[in-house]
């Protein structure tokens, strides 16, 4: 198998990715100023949290078996995601039909 | 016997309890359970005379703190028990008659009952802190019977003024406990001793005696909050005779003496206390002059007799402060009962006289209503130290307590002028022809009024002779029988001569006021300058106390407080809230880094 050549990643490297991803999903949540794209930086760091959860799960093994309750939260994130997408997609589409901008610099009534 | 004296405070309690839970319906039932239950508290009293024993039982406990209910029987407190109960016997069955058409019968009657609860708990009790709170319920019960005709103005602001000026003297008194307290480290009588009084010192130990003196300032009406007493005249007469005259007024007395037994003070060891002995004689002797004065000048019946009362009482406290209390208790023994006969002789006066109190309007009384007069004039003649009545031989008793004061020609003064007043009543009210309505119709009033009256007149001669009741202090004689010929009885005797001659000189067969003396007539204004005082000192306490609310508790803490949180606030909102969503994300973000680092990394 031209795989087993490769070297298996540590905990620590699954780790270090996902915190990456997730600091790139935070920065983009922050920096961006178009709704979707925050919407998919969001999902990104959704991302990195499952990909945390099934790295946790796959080095943690109960009796010689990897502990899958972390995969089982993952499949739960996935299945919110989509029905956050879902619901954040129509608040989307309904704020453009009110406002006619996905703008956020342009979204200020929070101003205090 | 041991148990006898718990049923002095049981029977008038259950009494007062039963009228006022079951009997306001029924006047009849009422007075005769209200009088009998007297007649049994007199019964028991007698039983008791010359009995010298205590009793207690643990009330509260609390650390080093030990409270005790309790009676201390002795000749004191026996001697007071008589006085107590007897004339309130005697009150009871006068207020049947007096009382007979009063609609709130009941209540009155259960008043009654409750202060003579409340005035055998002070006789009885056997420490300060119970005695105080037998003070303060003879205050209830005597606001509760100035107040009996409440529907008059007039009745209901003299029991509120006789409430709150007793309130003052109280609250010294409840300091003077206090400091004795602590200076003795008891409040039991029997366990105090003058020895401590040494090591505390002149200062705290004159202090704690003039405080304690302040509640006998209160509650027997010394200068100067005398203002009280006078208006409480409005209250039924028998209550006057009874609380006003006898006993109540007196219990500041009673209660000074009580101290001065227990403390062991006497003439040798005065000096321990300072100057609070001087201060307590003149305090009474300058009330007594000033309260004859203010009597030589009333015109209305019971507030001449007000007066002198006060007068009298100045003379009790006067021989306390002298440290004779023998002599003072001797004093009150006597008084009590021939100004309880003087107030029940005005009251039958005023029932015979429909409601008339004005003696300018009486006259000829004399002839109409003769045991009433004739028991009058010698209450008069007891109370103007005539030889052979009972107040000769008290006021002789105190003249010689005053000998080597300056005191003591006010103490003759002040005879001689109650001679004059009262022989001006005599003469106004019962000589000379009718002047009004009321005392033309008079007739003699039914024997429940003139039997207590009667009872009252062999009291008034005879009780110097009952030696056996009189508390000593160990080292002084029972004297009721002054030498004649001696200095004091002929200035005894001139200052009565000297009254009579002006009282008789001035008032007799006058049909209006010869001289006018506003000063005395205006009770020497004291009245308007405390009404004043008191309004100017509300005022600028109420100012003082507006501004601290308004502008420092309302307006530095509580709006200070809210607008400091409002300007942080303001300030936030300027930096942190500006609209920009991704800057809300950014300080989300940075306070789960920060929640993170402090939790994970920073420990």
């Amino acid at each position: 198998m031209p795989f087993d050549s490769l070297p298996t990643p540590t905990l620590n490297e699954y780790l270090m990715i996902s915190g990456l991803l997730f600091a790139i999903g935070l920065a983009g949540v922050i920096i961006r100023r178009n709704i979707i794209v925050i919407f998919m930086c969001l999902e990104m760091m959704l991302a990195a949290a499952s990909l945390t959860l099934v790295a946790f799960s796959r080095f943690h093994t109960v009796d010689g078996l990897p502990d899958y309750d972390g995969q089982m939260l993952v499949f739960f994130v996935i299945t919110v995601a989509a029905a956050e997408v879902a619901v954040g997609l129509a608040i989307i589409v309904s704020l453009y039909r009110a406002r006619q901008t996905i703008q956020t610099d342009e979204l200020t009534s929070l101003r205090g | 016997m041991e148990n006898l004296p718990w049923f002095l405070l049981l029977i008038p309690i259950a009494s007062a309890a039963i009228i006022q839970l079951g009997l306001k319906k029924s006047a009849a039932l009422s007075s005769a359970l209200s009088t009998i239950s007297v007649l049994a508290t007199f019964i028991i009293a007698v039983l008791l005379l010359g009995k010298d024993f205590s009793s207690s039982f643990n009330w509260i406990e609390a650390g080093t703190l030990r409270l005790n209910i309790g009676f201390k029987l002795d000749q004191l407190a026996t001697c007071m028990m008589i006085v107590v109960t007897g004339i309130g016997l005697l009150v009871h069955i006068f207020s049947l008659g007096y009382m007979r058409d009063d609609p709130a019968k009941a209540r009155y009657f259960g008043c009654l009952s409750l202060f003579m609860f409340s005035m055998t708990g002070i006789v009885l009790s056997s420490n300060f802190v119970m005695m105080f709170i037998f003070w303060e319920l003879v205050g209830l019960s005597s606001y509760l019977l100035i107040g009996h005709w409440y529907q008059k103005d007039t009745a209901a602001d003299a029991a509120k003024k006789a409430f709150l000026v007793n309130r003052i003297g109280d609250f010294g008194f409840m300091i003077g406990i206090l400091m004795l307290w602590a200076i003795t480290g008891t409040v039991v009588f029997e366990a105090m001793n003058g020895a401590s009084l040494d090591t505390a010192g002149t200062y705290l130990a004159g202090t704690a005696i003039l405080l304690v003196f302040c509640g006998a300032v209160g509650k027997s009406a010394q200068l100067p909050l005398h203002v009280w007493l006078p208006d409480a005249m409005e209250g039924p007469t028998p209550v006057s005779a009874l609380i006003h005259a006898a006993t109540m007024v007196a219990a500041g007395v009673y209660m000074m003496a009580r101290t001065f037994f227990s403390l062991g003070i006497t003439a040798e060891n005065m000096e321990i206390l300072g100057n609070a002995p001087d201060v307590i004689a003149w305090v009474g002797g300058i009330t007594s002059l000033v309260a004859a004065l203010m009597a030589t000048q009333q015109n209305d019946i019971k507030k001449i007799l007000a007066y002198s009362t006060l007068s009298q009482l100045g003379y009790m406290v006067m021989a306390v402060g002298l440290i004779a209390p023998e002599a003072g208790m001797f004093h009150l023994f006597t008084h009590a009962w021939f100004k309880a006969l003087l107030f029940l002789g005005s009251g039958a006066v005023i029932y015979a006289c429909h409601h008339e109190q004005d003696i300018w309007k009486m006259g000829g009384l004399l002839k109409k209503m003769p045991i009433t007069a004739i028991t009058f004039l010698i209450g008069t003649l007891s109370l103007t130290a005539v030889p052979f009545t009972s107040g000769f031989y008290s006021k002789e008793n105190i003249l010689i307590a005053a000998k080597d004061s300056p005191l003591l020609y006010i103490a003759v003064g002040v005879a001689a002028l109650t001679t004059f007043y009262m022989f001006r009543l005599f003469f106004i009210a019962f000589l000379g022809k009718a002047r009004d309505h009321g005392s033309k119709v008079a007739k003699e009033v039914p024997v429940v009024m003139w039997g207590p009256l009667a009872f009252l007149t062999a009291a008034a001669i005879a009780s110097p002779f009952f030696s056996q009741f009189f508390p000593t202090n160990g080292h002084v004689e029972v004297h009721a029988v002054p030498h004649f010929g001696d200095k004091l009885v002929l200035m005894s005797l001139g200052a009565f001569a000297t009254g009579f001659v002006f009282a008789f000189l001035l008032y007799f067969g006058k049909d209006k006021e010869p001289i006018s003396i506003p000063l005395f007539r205006n009770k020497f204004y004291l009245d308007i300058i405390y009404q004043r005082l008191v309004t100017v000192f509300q005022d600028a306490v109420a100012a003082l106390v507006h501004f601290f609310d308004e502008f420092i508790i309302g307006g530095l803490l509580v709006d200070g407080a809210t607008r400091s949180a409002q300007g942080v606030g303001n300030i936030f909102r300027r930096f942190a809230q500006n609209g920009s969503l991704s800057s809300y994300a950014y300080l989300m973000g940075l306070g789960a880094v920060l929640v993170i680092y402090f939790t994970v990394f920073a420990k």
